[in-house]
């Protein structure tokens, strides 16, 4: 039994933001992934053709109900050749991918009936009509969701550290195992968690309020 | 048959136990986050500050770190910290517990707020007590609105079970990648993994189904067969901190 060292504290935290960084980095580019590939999903979802949407709908509700860290080992196993980061920022952008498009569809759906008449009538393209007046529309009220979702994310990037990503948990364990100190490593690693998460989650509030939820 | 399979069924009563830790983890948990999810909601709902104060701390700490974290300082830095140590299990089960309780108490809280406002004063006027009122009043209907919710959380919470494997409890996900190491074949070992979580999600998600249904019907409504066999909405972005 030993109690809480201070100098480990101090030893152990330039390591932390050094794995703080490749953290951030895997949040960033993952949300970007999520946000656009969500995109696509929801509007793919709303294909004319049953052909398109049936399978689009049950390959996200396989990704949906299946365990992150599952996907994430199983990838970096398979693709043996690519970068373990890559594999971990797609494979989060995807998992969350499956999330965000609900967000984005339930967006397209508040898009009231009238608008796709009026751009009928107008005989707008198909393409021009999700450009210039439902996409608008739609994703004006989802930026609030994307950012909890990003929160989310950011919550479950230690799963990385399993693939080998050099994260801050990676290095938070990799301190703890060196020097027998994972007292200090992870009471500090879930402190930098709580510290970064709970003001996110604030802004995110604010955010939904302004746009009037 | 490849090799796989066929290592797959000469080993079936390790996957069979394996497959019991991952269930028990979640089942447990999911008892234990049901418990503390309904003592943080109700506390959250207090009219005195302090229990209303230690309610959100306690529920924001757990959301605000991540759940890996406080599984890995269960499993790690307990020991050191107080020389006692819990067994792989226990860890899981007190981990899942407690970040999906304070995560769970939201749900709860904003299910016990949607009752309409006059089911309380009814209840008040009929000179009930508080606890008859919550008993037989608002709770009833509370939690026919809850069920949806803890569906979506009882599949993130099984989703989060293989983290066992890391704390080298010999759950579902451990049991496979090592008959994958015997046999090389980590596509069919990984696919299939996947497969049974996404049986044992959807199979958990009927019995929910049929919760809400038997909740709704003591409430006097009677909803078609055909919800039974619908599948999850996806979970709502989760709510940020605050008290709302």
């Amino acid at each position: 039994m030993n109690t809480f060292d201070r100098e480990a504290v101090e030893d152990a935290f330039p390591l932390l933001l050094e794995g703080f960084r490749v953290t951030l980095l895997a949040t960033v580019l993952g949300t970007l992934v999520a946000a656009v590939l969500g995109l696509a999903i929801a509007v793919a979802g709303r294909a004319p053709s049953r052909l398109v949407t049936v399978p689009v709908k049950a390959v996200m509700e396989f990704i949906r109900s299946t365990p992150l860290l599952v996907q994430l080992v199983g990838a970096a196993a398979v693709l043996t050749s690519v970068e373990p980061l890559t594999i971990g920022i797609v494979v989060l952008g995807v998992h969350y991918a499956t999330y965000t498009s609900e967000v984005y569809r339930a967006g397209i759906d508040g898009v009231p009936k009238g608008q796709w008449e009026a751009c009928r009538a107008l005989s707008m393209s198909p393409r021009r009509t999700w450009q210039a007046v439902i996409l608008p529309q739609a994703v004006r009220n989802v930026l609030p969701a994307l950012g909890n979702y990003a929160v989310s994310m950011f919550k479950e990037t230690p799963f990385l550290a399993v693939i080998t990503v050099q994260e801050m948990v990676f290095e938070a364990r990799k301190y703890g195992a060196d020097h027998f100190a994972y007292t200090e490593a992870f009471t500090l690693a879930g402190l930098v968690f709580l510290v970064a998460s709970y003001p996110t989650s604030l802004l995110m509030r604010k955010l939904e309020k302004r746009l009037g939820h | 048959m490849s090799d796989f399979f066929s290592t797959l069924l000469d080993e079936f009563p390790q996957v069979g136990s394996g497959l019991w830790v991952t269930l028990e983890a979640t089942v447990l948990g999911a008892l234990l986050a049901l418990l503390l999810s309904f003592a943080l909601g109700l506390a959250a709902g207090s009219r005195l500050l302090l229990v209303r104060g230690v309610s959100r701390t306690v529920v924001e700490f757990f959301r605000g770190t991540s759940l890996y974290i406080q599984l890995f300082w269960l499993y790690y830095a307990m020991p050191q910290l107080t020389g006692y140590e819990l067994t792989p299990m226990l860890c899981g089960v007190v981990a899942f517990g407690l970040n999906y309780g304070a995560y769970g108490s939201e749900i709860v809280r904003g299910a016990i707020n949607s009752v309409p406002r006059a089911q309380y004063e009814a209840a008040v006027a009929l000179n009930m007590t508080p606890w008859h009122r919550m008993r037989k009043v608002i709770l009833p209907q509370a939690w026919v609105q809850m069920i949806p919710s803890f569906t979506n959380l009882l599949i993130q919470l099984l989703k989060c079970t293989p983290l066992l494997w890391l704390i080298s409890a010999a759950d579902l996900m451990t049991v496979i990648q090592q008959i994958r190491d015997r046999t090389g074949e980590s596509l069919t070992a990984y696919l299939t993994l996947l497969a049974v979580y996404f049986v044992l999600a959807y199979a958990l998600t009927l019995l929910m189904n049929l919760l809400e249904r038997s909740a709704k019907r003591r409430l006097g409504l009677h909803p078609g067969t055909g919800s039974l066999l619908r599948t999850r909405s996806a979970e709502p972005a989760p709510a940020a901190g605050g008290a709302r």
